[in-house]
């Protein structure tokens, strides 16, 4: 049809071009769900050394508009993925973010092009310690780099390149998906124009650390590690990777809420067992979560992200200064805490505000109220929604 | 900006346009609407109550959830041109500390407040002998978040002795302006425009 050789005038031409092209976009093979590609790189790492090619998994949902300027980048967290709003492949559940994402809601497909890629390091198809290596043709293991949050922003800004975006509208992200969105615009100062940071830190405290490193223990010293090379045999590090997930799943509520939720109840039977098995609620809940994790996650991955995570302070990549992290951008910045968070507490993001406030930038910080500790940004939270619609609008009124 | 708060509206008028405007107790953003739409100012605010805060973002507008006792201190000096403390001081521990806060951010403060020593305070506690509730002062004492009740006299005493400059100051009874002499007694509700 480009080749028609129906004469016209050059008007009805052009207008036939473009409505193609439209009709051309819709069909780009580069857009949708389930995307996967894979990019020649070299991207280079904080680590030193470079990883290529690099493999990414995404999504996509909505239209980019014309003038390409509705895009909207979902950063996931530390287990997320890139399904934020179409159901998971293994298992089954709906999106991990469709509170904030779909028809109707603060990011929606109707106005905005939203994008939500897996991190690098991570097992849901982008580069990471499970990937083939192309020198080898056997899995990475701990022969994939140690990475960085700003190497996962990068290999984000390289998708970005190839899906023809120059500029994001927001990047939107909570928990390691907010450490992202802060490094999006010390790191791309041009390419971000709203950063939305939710129940987020600048820098992993020495607890934060604790706990990460009480879980990578627990999956080295499980017998089936072997030093992270257990692709071969389908024997992984189950039960270590569990444990992990057991004590990182506490930091993820608050106490109230346990006790609200579990309190000292026991566990299908009227009396103690004097044995131990999981007599109590709360232990039967936290061995399901262990054991469910495990078979989504890949234990290497939960490794090199959590080292990414402990490796992350922000205010060290600039100079010591917080504040100088920003000096750069333009951006418009949201910022969200909950008052029961003890993961990252509000006074992380505080201690944001005021480097943002030092910098000029234009910054809006909310403490909302929930019971449900750090893990109250995934469910329903309507004061958030509320402030993160007005938030965006406001930068698509101008 | 009819709709504006009189006190707010006399300040909206006086700030230059195009100017850089920190809104200590901003509220729910009425004033730092009127002044982006209307003045072209940059204005950032600072406000206590959540929903306040949320109902400012939904705006558009920038706002920080914190406290004028406490978070003002994370400002640079000289970051804005100028700093409003409109209807907040009688509510903070230290309304002196947060007033040379105001100067050391903003080249220049707004300060807005209801007058305790207005002449239908004065009757009420003459001859009531009981803590005034007013159309200003709306809230029983136990209640009130006014924990520095102030005059117009006592502020004017406050700013001297610190040796603040007095650039401006309009003195309202309702939505009417009335003379500076006789103010502490006639007037409900002053606006100071201050520097140093």
């Amino acid at each position: 049809m480009w080749n028609s050789s129906e004469p016209s005038t050059r008007l009805v031409d052009k207008a036939r071009r473009a409505a193609l092209a439209r009709l051309a976009m819709s069909d780009d093979q580069r857009f949708g769900l389930a995307r996967h590609v894979i990019l020649p790189g070299p991207l280079k790492l904080d680590g030193g050394g470079a990883l290529a090619p690099v493999e990414i998994a995404y999504e996509t949902y909505g239209t980019l508009n014309a003038d390409r300027s509705n895009a909207i980048l979902i950063c996931h967290a530390l287990t997320g993925d890139q399904h934020v709003a179409s159901t998971h492949p293994m298992t089954g559940k709906s999106g991990w973010w469709t509170r904030l994402v779909g028809a109707g809601l603060p990011v929606d497909p109707a106005r905005h092009f939203i994008i939500c890629a897996n991190v690098l390091g991570s097992c849901m198809g982008s580069s990471g310690p499970g990937t083939i290596d192309p020198v080898t043709g056997s899995p990475y293991a701990m022969r994939f780099p140690v990475i960085t949050i700003r190497d996962m922003v990068r290999a984000q800004a390289m998708l970005l390149d190839h899906l023809g975006i120059e500029r994001l509208f927001a990047v939107v992200g909570g928990s390691m998906g907010g450490m992202q969105t802060l490094s999006w615009p010390a790191t791309f100062p041009e390419r971000v124009g709203a950063v939305v940071v939710i129940a987020s830190t600048a820098r992993h405290s020495a607890q934060n650390i604790a706990f990460h490193e009480v879980g990578r223990q627990a999956i080295m010293a499980d017998p089936n590690w072997r030093g992270g090379a257990y692709y071969a045999d389908g024997a992984p590090p189950a039960a270590g990777l569990a444990v992990a997930r057991m004590a990182a799943h506490i930091t993820y509520l608050s106490e109230a809420g346990l006790t609200e939720k579990f309190g000292r109840r026991l566990q299908a039977r009227d009396a103690k067992s004097f044995g131990f098995d999981a007599d109590f609620q709360i232990e039967s809940y936290l061995r399901h979560q262990g054991l469910s994790f495990t078979d989504r996650f890949d234990a290497n991955s939960y490794l090199y992200i959590t080292r990414a995570m402990d490796y992350f302070d922000l205010a060290e990549e600039h100079g010591g200064t917080l504040a100088n992290a920003f000096k750069a951008t333009r951006a418009r910045f949201c910022l969200l805490s909950f008052d029961t968070d003890w993961l990252y507490p509000t006074a992380e993001s505080r201690a944001i505000v005021h480097a943002l406030n030092a910098a000029g930038a234009p910054v809006s910080f909310v403490e909302l109220k929930s019971p449900f500790g750090h893990d109250a940004f995934l469910l329903e939270a309507p004061e958030m929604n509320r402030i993160i619609d007005g938030f965006l609008r406001a930068g698509e009124a101008r | 900006m009819n709709s504006l708060r009189p006190d707010l509206a006399i300040i909206a008028r006086n700030v230059a346009p195009g100017s850089r405007v920190l809104d200590v107790g901003c509220g729910d953003g009425a004033l730092m609407a009127e002044l982006r739409d209307h003045r072209d100012v940059d204005a950032r605010g600072l406000e206590l109550d959540p929903e306040n805060v949320s109902a400012a973002v939904a705006r558009g507008l920038s706002v920080i959830q914190g406290d004028a006792d406490t978070d003002l201190a994370d400002y640079p000096d000289r970051s804005f041109d100028y700093a409003i403390l409109s209807q907040t001081l009688q509510t903070t521990h230290r309304p002196d500390r947060v007033l040379e806060h105001l100067l050391r951010i903003g080249g220049r403060a707004f300060v807005s407040f209801p007058n305790f020593a207005h002449w239908r305070v004065r009757l009420s506690l003459l001859w009531g002998g009981r803590m005034p509730v007013t159309r200003l002062l709306p809230v029983a004492w136990y209640e009130t978040p006014n924990i520095h009740h102030v005059t117009v006299d006592d502020f004017r005493a406050l700013v001297k002795e610190r040796g603040i400059t007095v650039e401006g100051a309009w003195f309202l009874n309702g939505d009417k302006l009335t003379t500076a002499a006789a103010a502490n007694f006639r007037a409900e509700h002053a606006v100071f425009l201050l520097n140093r």
